[in-house]
């Protein structure tokens, strides 16, 4: 076994060199993550030099160092943001109290568990990506691609800090465990569904950054909020690093949209198989990925009624997007939320204990936010005068958890039969025709400065570079 | 008056709607919550962003290193850019005050006159003036109201042969109050209409004297203005405000108001070391700090003073003869001159990079404060041989820059 030079393998800010304990836990999980980075991740791409921005420490001028590394290289690092002097727990039953600085025992196996939930998505996506590094559309986005994949790395390594660091020997084993697990595995799958679908393609991509990772900006969100302090830290930083994946998937899914309006004013058309015939992607295929990420990543927030919610936020595990910034009294005892239902048919509206309802605040919170990035694609027809405007599908739409599973609910949020719903459903979800055309038209380019004819270039590089940078060095 | 309100020069942080993908992660970074947000867009408070750029490299797209050169009392409000689907382009009033000024900059044309921004660089530059500097005033003569003041003195101050015209201009106040201190500024209100029929933009000047005065005991100051005849492609412009300066009489009447500027400023702290480097007529803030503390010489300053001079020839640097009097235990003088015939081209950064071991000494110790001034472009130049003289001299410039900018001790303004 190697062994591990701790100040310059692993930047950190949690005294590693000095403790042991970490430190031969560190030892025994760190070559088991390099096996399965070799493994699972990028694939064939271990030899490039990749312009990564690599964290080196925690204050403004480290946590963006900016320069050409082999992603096994990459300084994976355990950051958390620095601590704040008597931090009190601000929300749920024990609010006022300082924050936890070790796991509380009766709290420990729900903390434990929201932990090894968070860190197995992110080797999931890595999983998930793997192959995308062979059909990327330029070479700035195969720069993006692998950024993503490093920092969901860090982020896995993230949790497992928390794990070994904070819960023995039970934590070591869930450490290792989130290696052994695989996206997609019928045998051992990764935990939650979203992250056992494929990404086949880029528009999948780009769609699972915007949408899927900003479920993780929220998840994080909520969790520094958390009163267990270590956790709050370590989310607070992995958030700073979230923010690029969803730059990824926004500006590429408004790149994509951007090539195609601009080839529909070319040729004058909004005719489908004219658009195909041109490389690019049609807008109603646009949609469908849309309906497609944006319903499957909504289910990631659980039921909507939830007494593991109530439990979570009430012992002070789990707060809520922005709770520092709300001004009721951060214990909601006696407060309503309102929550879809349906009944006779029809779509209703019943109120509920607020406690039991917090994945659905969170879950509107999301939307809120997805919501008005779609906006932003839309104003890039806007500007290109074209009439047409994406729309996230109603929340109801197909959907796999909670009330709505298993209820038929048209885009619009009408309850239908399961006669419409066969009629229609290519109409609102990717066809495997539209997935063979989009897949179709992967192909690797890589010369700097060139893009495939499906999507427009970015308005500006990484770093200030310029756009036709060397983001990446093939050796 | 049409004018503008102030002709402070700011140069405000924005963040492009276009880009932002609004993720928060400015907000989060930025340590003095100068960036907020509503339901549409992230944006920057002008009057609390101080450009430490600590919010740059965090953002994932780009979006916020945006920057627009305003006047100050007409920046952007947060609620103006709430509302905004695109960036404004560069332009508007600050421009028009600009571009009047660039009419009659030019190539050498190292006048501190010229652009009506004298602008300082609070990106690269420290946004505070040292921590011993004396509180300025600011503001107290504006368009609506601005003072009179005699003209006591007018003096060419290169040789009659050079093409270069450089005056050295008293202004004497009477009774009434100009508290200046070395650093500031003031603006000049040109007589007479620019074509579109509106008044003159004001122009702005460094002030090239010390705060008791051009002479001690007087309520004056100096300017040093250099008579601009070209534009930057070498064709024949008349500078509307540097002609008028430069040909003005003993007993003439100038509108002034200011007077302006509070981060350059000299430290006032007796052991306070001052590296200077300019060009042309940059050399004005560096002649008054460097007067002042001449003055106080037998009053325990114990501090250095470096100088880096650059012009085209030493027949066109201003105050040559002067400099060369000064004692050398007083102030060490390096010019350099690009324009020597027979002599190769050397900028003020080479004779630094010459005299790298003692601007090294100089960097190493936390009392020494750096002042630049002179045309734009020299800025890089300088920035780059202070990085190189401190990585050689194992300074690492990364840390020292930040420490510089923060602590009061770098400070840059050109035009």
């Amino acid at each position: 076994m190697s062994s591990i030079n701790y100040s310059e393998k692993i930047p950190n800010n949690v005294n590693l060199a000095d403790d042991r304990t970490l430190q031969r836990a560190l030892e025994q999980w760190q070559p088991n993550f390099l096996s399965w980075w070799g493994d699972m991740g990028p694939e064939g791409s271990h030899g490039y030099d990749v312009y990564l921005r690599t964290a080196v420490s925690v204050d403004a001028g480290g946590w963006a160092h900016f320069d050409h590394v082999k992603m096994p290289d990459y300084r994976w690092g355990i950051f958390l943001t620095p601590g704040q002097e008597d931090r009190k727990i601000h929300f749920g039953e024990h609010k006022g109290e300082a924050a936890w600085q070790e796991v509380p025992g009766e709290h420990r196996a729900n903390l434990r568990r929201i932990i090894v939930t968070q860190g197995d998505t992110e080797p999931a996506s890595v999983e998930q990506q793997r192959h995308l590094g062979l059909t990327a559309p330029s070479m700035y986005d195969l720069r993006n691609l692998f950024q993503v994949n490093v920092e969901e790395g860090r982020h896995l390594w993230a949790m497992v800090y928390l794990l070994h660091r904070y819960f023995g020997r039970d934590g070591r084993e869930e450490a290792e465990a989130l290696l052994e697990r695989r996206s997609g595995d019928a045998d051992n799958p990764r935990i939650l569904g979203a992250f056992n679908e494929k990404t086949p393609d880029w528009l999948s991509f780009y769609m699972f950054t915007y949408f899927t990772d900003r479920d993780g900006k929220f998840q994080l969100s909520a969790l520094a909020e958390s009163g267990f302090d270590p956790l709050a830290r370590t989310t607070k930083f992995m958030l700073t690093e979230e923010a690029h994946h969803m730059f990824v998937g926004e500006s590429g899914v408004s790149r994509v949209i951007q090539r195609t309006a601009q080839v529909m004013n070319e040729l004058k058309t909004d005719d489908v198989s004219k658009i195909r015939a041109a490389g690019v992607i049609d807008l109603a295929t646009i949609q469908r990925y849309i309906n497609f990420h944006y319903s499957v990543t909504i289910d990631l927030f659980g039921a909507d009624q939830s007494s593991n919610a109530a439990t979570f936020y009430n012992s002070g595990l789990k707060g809520r997007y922005e709770e520092g910034k709300r001004d009721d009294d951060h214990q909601l005892n006696g407060q309503m939320y309102r929550l879809l239902d349906v009944q006779d048919g029809k779509l209703v509206e019943r109120e509920v204990p607020m406690l039991n309802a917090m994945n659905e605040v969170l879950r509107d919170d999301y939307i809120k936010d997805s919501v008005a990035g779609v906006g932003r694609w839309n104003k890039v027809l806007e500007k290109a005068g074209i009439d047409v405007r994406l729309t996230v599908p109603h929340k109801a739409f197909n959907r796999q958890i909670g009330t709505f599973a298993g209820v038929r609910v048209a885009p619009d949020g009408r309850v239908i039969s399961e006669a419409e719903w066969q009629a229609n459903q290519a109409k609102w979800l990717p066809t495997p025709e539209d997935r063979a055309y989009v897949a179709s038209l992967m192909g690797r380019v890589m010369e700097p400065g060139k893009f495939a004819n499906w999507i427009a270039p970015p308005a500006m590089g990484i770093n200030r570079q310029p756009v036709d940078f060397e983001y990446v060095r093939f050796n | 008056m049409n004018g503008p309100v102030s002709i402070e020069v700011l140069k405000q942080h924005l963040i492009d709607p276009e880009i932002c993908i609004r993720c928060n992660t400015c907000e989060e970074t930025c340590p003095i919550d100068a960036i907020t947000h509503d339901d549409n867009n992230y944006v920057v408070r002008a009057d609390v962003c101080n450009g430490c750029m600590a919010c740059v490299s965090p953002c994932p797209t780009g979006a916020i290193d945006n920057w627009r050169t305003v006047l100050r009392a007409e920046a952007y409000s947060i609620d103006e850019q709430f509302t905004w689907d695109v960036l404004p382009a560069q332009g508007t009033t600050a421009d028009d005050a600009l571009r009047a000024g660039q009419a009659e900059g030019g190539v050498g044309a190292q006048a501190a006159a010229e652009p009506a921004g004298i602008e300082v660089d609070t990106v690269r530059g420290s946004t505070v003036p040292p921590w011993s500097a004396a509180k300025p005033y600011v503001n107290l003569y504006t368009h609506k109201a601005p003072l009179r003041a005699t003209v006591v003195g007018n003096y060419r101050l290169t040789e009659a042969a050079t093409e270069s015209d450089i005056h050295h201009i008293v202004l004497d106040f009477g009774t009434t109050p100009f508290p200046v201190l070395e650093g500031q500024s003031l603006g000049i209100l040109p007589p007479g209409t620019a074509p579109d029929g509106r008044a003159h933009h004001a122009r702005q000047y460094s002030i090239a004297s010390p705060r008791d005065g051009e002479r001690k005991g007087y309520n004056n100051i100096s300017l040093t203005v250099k008579r601009v005849t070209q534009d930057y492609q070498g064709k024949r412009v008349d500078g509307v405000c540097s002609n008028y300066l430069c040909d003005l009489k003993k007993g003439d009447t100038v509108e002034v108001i200011g007077p302006f500027g509070n981060t350059f400023l000299m430290p006032n702290h007796a052991d306070s070391h001052l590296l200077m480097i300019c060009t042309g007529t940059g050399s004005a803030p560096m002649r008054a700090m460097t007067e002042y503390r001449r003055r106080r010489r037998l009053k325990g300053a114990t501090g250095k003073l470096m100088l880096f001079f650059g012009a085209r020839t030493q027949e066109e640097l201003p105050y040559f003869g002067p400099l060369l009097n000064l004692p050398k235990d007083f102030i060490d003088t390096n010019f350099a001159f690009s324009r020597t015939p027979g002599q190769p081209k050397r900028y003020v950064q080479d004779v630094m990079r010459e005299r790298a071991a003692d601007v090294a000494q100089l960097l190493r110790d936390d009392s020494t404060y750096i002042y630049v001034c002179g045309l734009k472009g020299m800025e890089d130049g300088v920035l780059q041989a202070l990085q190189a003289i401190a990585d050689q001299h194992g300074l690492a410039w990364e840390t020292l820059w930040p420490k510089l900018k923060r602590d009061g001790r770098l400070h840059l303004e050109t035009y």
